[in-house]
C-alpha cells in the first residue's frame, strides 16, 4: 500500500477519522444557501395545498370542487373522483385519494394546485367535502379488547420471547417490582415540515423530497406510479431533520407528484406544522409493564416486560419496546411479549430510537425501583447483572462495555458516595436528587452502494446516496473516504443526497455511518486497488471510477449481538412548593465503537440527551378521543425543550475497538443518547422526592405537593 | 383565505374613527392576531394598523405613578428603571412572558387584548362559545390542563393568558382608552371580566375603543411586590399558575397585603378574599395557608387541572413566606 498514489504529492499526513472537525455545509446553512426541499428554484412552480378529513373514521361520499376552480389561481382540485390510480407498494398509507374511506381524522380528502400557495389555501377553504362520520375507537387501553399479540413487532423480531418459567423466578424470589409504566404519543417536530417539489421530464419524474431515504422514496413512487425505478430520481441533498418521520415517504411526496401530473407543470407542497401531527406519523403510546424478581444478593432470576401499543386501522405498526429487555441483564426466567391495537388513528411511524426509547424508560425505571427495594446501589445491581452473552439468543457480543460506561460515569458524575434516601437533600425550596440509566441501541449496518473517481489533477469524488439530516453525514463520509484513499480529506469531493447516485440505505436506526461508510470504504480501496494495479499508481487523463456493492459483504458477516451501549446519569431538583422539575446535569457515557467525528458526534449524543430531557418533562401529544385528533397539533402546545431547560450536558466515549461490526469500527450514534434518559430523569425525581412518576412526561401535576 | 385591507393609522382619533367599519380591528404588534388570522380563528375585514402612533412614551408621574403609552414594547416598560424600583412585579411579569424576540416586538395595549390560548378557540373545527357563540365547548370534557379552575362558565372554562395583567390587577393599573365618544378610562378590574354567558367578550372595552396608555398609580406597596410563574418549561410558556403579589409586614403583622392569580381564570384574580383575611394578621404560614384556602374555596376544577388548586395554594404560601422573610 505503501507505493499507492507514488505520484501524488498530497499524502495523508495523518488519519481524517477520529478528528474533530465542523460540517461541511455549515456555512451553507447558517448563511442560507442549502436549498431544502422546497427552495430548489423551478421555473412555472404551482403550489398545493391538502384538505382534510374531519371524522375519524367514515366516507367520504362526494367532494365538491366547483366553487375552488372557480377561484382565481386554482388550477385544478384532485380527490379520490379524479385521482390517478396509484399501484400499492405495501404501504397502505401512501394509496392516498384512492378511496372514499376515511381510517383517521386528518387523512388527506382532496388536494387543491394553485398557481400561488395563498390561492392554492383558499382554494383549499372552498372545497366541500361531504363526509360521513361512524365512532370512532382512538384510545389505547390496557384492558382494549381488540388487542392481539402480532407474529412479530418492528425490525423483524418476534413478538414474544420466553425462557425459563418467570412466574416460578418471581415466586422464588426475594425482592420483586411490578409495576405499569405509560409513555405517551410524540411527535417528532423536525425543523423542516414534510415537503417536496416535483416535476415530470418526459415521462420521466423528478422529485426535491425531505426524505431521510431517497433510494427508498424512489423505489416507492415508481413503484406507485408503475415507473421503472431509472425513471425516478428523488434528491434530498440537504434534509432538515426527520428522527425517523421521514424514513419512509408520506404523503407529500405522492400528492406533489400526482399534482405535478395533473397540471403539467412543477408542483411544490409544504405541509403546515398543524398538518404534520396528522400526516407525518408519531411515536405511539405505550403502556408497559415490567416484573422482576432478585435474590437477596440483587441477583435477577425473573424479568418480565409486557408492551402494548397501538396502529392504524391502515397497516400494521408494532413498537418494539420490549426487545431491549431481551439482552439488556442476565436472568434465568425471561418473558417479553408485544400486544396491539388498530385504532382509527394514524399509522404510527418509527421515532428516534423506536422501541429502546420507550421501552428503556419502562425497563431502567424498574430497576431502580428494585434497586430501592433491595436497598442496592443502581449502579453496582446493574454491573452485577451483566450478561456475559446474550441472555436469549446464547451468542456472543460483537463488543459490550456497559459496565465500563456505568463506571467512568460513575467516576465522573461523582456518584461514589451517594446516599440512596429519597427527598433528603435541600436547597432552600428545592429537593434534589441524582440518578442513573442504561442504555443500548442495535448497531445495524445495511447493504449500500458507493462510486468513487480519481482523477488526473489528483482529485476524488466519492457519491453515496446518504442522507444528511442534520447529523453530519456528508463530513463523516468525506473522513472515511480520505482515510480509505489515504489521501488528505480536503482533497475529496463528496456528494451525497440523490438517488442517482445509486441504491443506499436509510438515515435511519443508527445505520447509516456503519453502511454508508462501508460502501464508501470499499469503494475507495478498489480504486487505490484500480489505480496501482492498472494503472501503475498514476491516474490516467481520462481518470478511473469504480463502484462498490456490500450487500455480499453485510449478509457474510458472522454471527454475533452487535450493540452500543451507554449510562446516563443526571441531577435534578424539584420545587417543594410548586413541582417544578429543573434538572441541573446530564452526563452520558457511551460504548459505541469508533467515533469518526468527534464533533458531529458530540453533538449526536447531546441532542439525543437533549431530547429525552424533552420526553421526560415536556412532550406528549395528547388526542382528544371525541374527535381523534391531536389537540397538541402546533409548536405553541407541543413543548419541546427550550436552552432555558436544557443544563450543564456533558457527554464522554470510550475508545471502543469492535472487529465485528464493519471495516471502520462503527455502531452508530443517532439514537442512543436519548434511551436512557429519561429513566435517568425519572429515577432522579425519585430519588429527589421519593415520588416515582411512572407516566410521562413528568410534570406539575405529578409533584405539587398537595396537603400541608 | 380572506381578502383584507390594511390601513396604517395617521392619528389616535383617526384609527378610533376607522372602526365603525365593520369588520375593522387593530393592529399593534401582531404577535397573536397574525397568528390567528392564519388560522382562521378571526377574520377582520380591516386592519388598522396603530404599530406607527406616538403612544411608546413611558412617563413617570409627580405622584409616584407611571404611564405607558399603550404601543409601549414589552421589554422598554419591563426593563425601564422607574418601573423596576416602584412596581417590580410588573417588570417581572413581561420578563416572565413569551421569548425575547417577542417581547420586542409586543405592545402592552396589544398584551392585555391577546386571546386565550385554549385549543379548542385556535381550532375552527371544535366547538367554542368564545370563537363562535352557541356552538358548545369542547373545553370543558375536553384538553383543559391549562385552563380555569375560578370563575369559569358552563359555557366557558378559557384563561386569561397575560402576565403583565395579572401585575396589573395587583397595582389596581388603569387603562387610558380612546373612544368614539372622546378619551376615557377604566381600571383594569373593570376591563376584564368573567365568561358568564358571554364568553365571546374578553373584556368590557367599549366598541371601537383603543387603549391609548397603561397607567400605574402611585402604590407605595407595590416597591415590594413579585411575581412568581409556574409552567413545566422554564421559559417560553404561558403559565399553570402564577402569583403576583405586594407585602407590608411590620412588627410580624400584616400591614397590608395584595394578591392576584394567574392562568386560573378568565381575568386575573385579584384575591380580595385571601387579602381581607391576611390584613391584620399575624405574618405566619399558617395565616398564609388560611387566606389561600379561603381565596381557593371558590374553585371549581375540571377533570384534568385540579393540580393548580394546591399549586396556586403553595405559590401563594411560598411567595409571601419569602416576601416576609426578606423584609426581616
Amino acid at each position: 500500500m505503501t507505493t499507492f498514489l507514488t505520484s501524488l504529492t498530497e499524502r495523508a499526513t495523518q488519519p481524517a477519522v477520529g478528528v474533530g472537525s465542523p460540517r461541511i455545509e455549515a456555512w451553507d446553512k447558517v448563511t442560507g444557501r442549502a436549498p431544502y426541499a422546497v427552495d430548489h428554484p423551478v421555473p412555472g412552480a404551482a403550489y398545493a395545498w391538502v384538505v382534510q378529513s374531519t371524522v375519524a373514521r367514515g366516507v367520504v361520499h362526494d367532494v365538491d370542487t366547483s366553487r375552488a376552480l372557480a377561484e382565481e389561481g386554482v388550477l385544478g382540485v384532485l380527490w379520490h373522483g379524479n385521482a390517478p390510480h396509484l399501484e400499492p407498494v405495501g404501504d397502505p398509507e401512501l394509496m392516498v385519494l384512492q378511496s372514499p374511506r376515511i381510517a383517521y381524522r386528518g387523512q388527506v380528502v382532496a388536494v387543491v394546485v394553485a398557481t400561488s400557495p395563498e390561492a392554492a389555501r383558499g382554494g383549499a377553504d372552498l372545497v366541500r367535502v361531504r363526509e360521513e362520520g361512524t365512532t370512532a375507537d382512538t384510545v389505547l387501553r390496557i384492558d382494549h379488547p381488540a388487542l392481539y399479540q402480532p407474529v412479530q413487532v418492528n425490525a423483524g423480531y418476534p413478538a414474544r420471547s420466553a425462557i425459563g418459567d418467570v412466574d416460578a423466578g418471581l415466586a422464588e424470589a426475594a425482592v420483586r417490582v411490578d409495576a405499569t409504566y405509560h409513555t405517551p404519543a410524540e411527535h417528532h417536530c423536525a425543523m423542516e415540515p414534510h415537503a417536496t417539489t416535483a416535476f415530470w421530464e418526459h415521462g420521466c419524474l423528478v422529485v426535491f423530497d425531505s426524505t431521510q431515504a431517497s433510494t427508498a422514496a424512489r423505489d416507492a413512487l415508481a413503484g406507485l406510479f408503475e415507473l421503472p425505478p431509472q425513471a425516478v430520481r428523488v434528491v434530498n441533498e440537504h434534509v432538515g431533520g426527520g428522527f425517523g418521520s421521514k424514513g419512509t415517504m408520506k404523503v407529500n411526496t405522492v400528492l406533489a407528484a400526482m399534482a405535478a401530473r395533473l397540471v403539467g407543470r412543477p408542483v411544490k407542497l409544504a405541509l403546515t406544522r398543524q398538518q404534520l401531527f396528522a400526516l407525518a406519523g408519531y411515536r405511539t403510546p405505550t403502556i408497559q409493564r415490567i416484573r422482576l424478581g432478585a435474590t437477596a444478593q440483587g441477583r435477577l432470576l425473573a424479568i418480565g416486560h409486557d408492551a402494548v401499543s397501538q396502529t392504524s386501522q391502515l397497516s400494521e405498526f408494532v413498537e418494539q419496546s420490549a426487545v431491549l429487555s431481551r439482552h439488556m441483564y442476565a436472568a434465568p426466567h425471561r418473558l417479553t411479549t408485544h400486544r396491539v391495537v388498530a385504532l382509527d388513528v394514524p399509522t404510527p411511524v418509527w421515532m428516534r430510537a423506536p422501541g429502546e426509547c420507550p421501552g428503556a424508560f419502562a425497563l431502567e425505571s424498574a430497576i431502580d425501583e428494585l434497586a430501592s427495594a433491595g436497598n442496592w446501589d443502581p449502579v453496582r445491581l446493574r454491573i452485577d447483572n451483566e450478561p456475559p452473552v446474550h441472555p436469549e439468543e446464547r451468542i456472543p457480543f460483537s463488543s459490550r462495555h456497559l459496565v465500563e460506561c456505568l463506571r467512568d460515569g460513575a467516576e465522573r458524575f461523582g456518584w461514589s458516595g451517594r446516599d440512596p434516601r429519597p427527598a433528603v437533600r435541600r436547597d432552600g425550596e428545592w429537593l434534589l436528587g441524582t440518578g442513573v440509566a442504561a442504555s443500548t441501541y442495535p448497531s445495524i449496518t445495511w447493504p449500500s452502494t458507493a462510486l468513487a473517481r480519481a482523477t488526473a489533477d489528483q482529485r476524488f469524488d466519492v457519491e453515496v446516496n446518504a442522507a444528511d439530516i442534520g447529523t453530519g453525514a456528508r463530513t463523516v463520509l468525506r473522513q472515511i473516504a480520505a482515510d480509505a484513499l489515504d489521501v488528505p480529506a480536503h482533497c475529496v469531493a463528496i456528494t451525497v443526497g440523490d438517488s442517482a447516485i445509486g441504491p443506499a440505505t436509510v438515515a435511519g436506526g443508527s445505520t447509516g455511518t456503519a453502511s454508508w461508510g462501508w460502501a464508501v470504504t470499499k469503494a475507495c480501496r478498489l480504486l487505490r486497488e484500480r489505480i496501482h494495479r492498472d494503472h501503475g499508481g498514476r491516474v490516467p487523463d481520462g481518470g478511473v471510477a469504480v463502484r462498490a456493492d456490500t450487500t455480499l459483504d453485510v449478509r457474510d458477516r458472522p454471527e454475533f449481538s452487535r450493540h452500543a451501549y451507554g449510562a446516563q446519569f443526571c441531577q435534578v431538583r424539584v420545587s417543594t412548593v410548586t413541582g417544578e422539575v429543573r434538572v441541573d446535569r446530564l452526563l452520558g457515557v457511551f460504548a459505541a465503537g469508533r467515533i469518526v467525528n468527534p464533533t458531529t458526534a458530540r453533538s449526536q449524543f447531546l441532542g439525543g440527551m437533549t431530547m429525552g430531557l424533552s420526553g421526560a418533562l415536556l412532550e406528549r401529544s395528547i388526542l382528544d378521543p371525541r374527535t381523534g385528533d391531536f389537540v397538541t397539533g402546533d409548536l405553541a402546545a407541543y413543548h419541546v425543550a427550550v436552552n432555558a431547560d436544557v443544563p450543564r450536558v456533558e457527554v464522554s466515549w470510550l475508545d471502543e475497538h469492535d472487529p465485528h461490526l464493519n471495516p471502520m469500527g462503527v455502531k452508530g450514534i443517532g439514537e442512543i443518547g436519548i434511551v436512557g434518559t429519561a429513566a435517568a430523569v425519572a429515577n432522579a425525581v425519585h430519588h429527589a422526592t421519593g415520588i416515582r412518576v411512572r407516566d410521562l412526561p413528568i410534570g406539575l401535576e405529578h409533584l405539587v405537593p398537595r396537603s400541608r | 383565505m380572506k381578502p383584507f385591507e390594511y390601513q396604517r393609522a395617521g392619528g389616535p382619533a383617526s384609527a378610533v374613527a376607522t372602526m365603525t367599519h365593520p369588520g375593522a380591528a387593530f393592529l399593534a404588534g401582531g404577535t397573536n392576531i397574525i397568528d390567528l388570522m392564519k388560522l382562521g380563528v378571526t377574520a377582520p375585514d380591516l386592519l388598522v394598523d396603530v404599530s406607527g402612533l406616538p403612544l411608546r412614551q413611558i412617563e413617570p408621574l409627580p405622584d409616584g405613578g407611571i404611564r405607558a403609552g399603550a404601543l409601549t414594547a414589552n421589554t422598554d416598560l419591563a426593563t425601564d428603571p422607574v418601573v423596576r424600583t416602584r412596581f417590580p412585579a410588573v417588570a417581572l411579569a413581561l420578563l416572565s412572558g413569551a421569548s425575547a424576540q417577542l417581547r420586542n416586538r409586543a405592545t402592552i395595549g396589544g398584551n392585555l387584548l391577546q386571546r386565550t390560548r385554549c385549543r379548542y378557540f385556535a381550532d375552527v373545527t371544535k366547538a367554542c362559545n368564545k370563537r363562535r357563540p352557541g356552538t358548545g365547548c369542547a373545553a370543558r370534557d375536553g384538553e383543559h390542563r391549562d385552563l380555569a379552575v375560578l370563575g369559569g362558565s358552563p359555557q366557558c372554562v378559557a384563561t386569561n393568558p397575560s402576565d403583565l395583567a395579572v401585575a396589573l390587577a395587583l397595582v389596581d393599573a388603569r387603562v387610558e382608552l380612546l373612544t368614539p365618544d372622546g378619551p376615557a378610562d377604566m381600571s383594569v378590574h373593570e376591563l376584564f371580566r368573567l365568561p358568564g354567558d358571554h364568553p365571546e367578550r374578553d373584556t368590557n372595552l367599549p366598541p371601537g375603543a383603543l387603549i391609548t396608555a397603561v397607567v400605574l398609580p402611585a402604590t407605595p406597596i407595590a416597591r415590594l411586590s413579585t411575581y412568581r410563574k409556574v409552567r413545566d418549561r422554564s421559559s417560553f410558556a404561558f403559565a399553570a399558575g402564577s402569583v403576583a403579589a405586594a407585602l407590608d409586614v411590620r412588627d410580624g403583622i400584616v400591614r397590608d397585603v395584595r394578591l392576584a392569580f394567574g392562568a386560573v381564570a378568565h381575568r386575573p384574580w385579584r384575591a380580595y378574599a385571601a387579602e381581607r383575611m391576611l390584613r391584620g394578621a399575624t405574618a405566619t404560614v399558617d395565616n398564609f395557608e388560611r387566606a389561600a384556602d379561603e381565596e381557593l374555596a371558590a374553585a371549581r376544577p375540571l377533570r384534568d387541572n385540579a393540580y393548580k388548586v394546591p399549586l396556586i395554594r403553595n405559590l401563594t404560601v411560598g411567595v409571601l413566606r419569602g416576601m416576609t422573610e426578606a423584609s426581616w
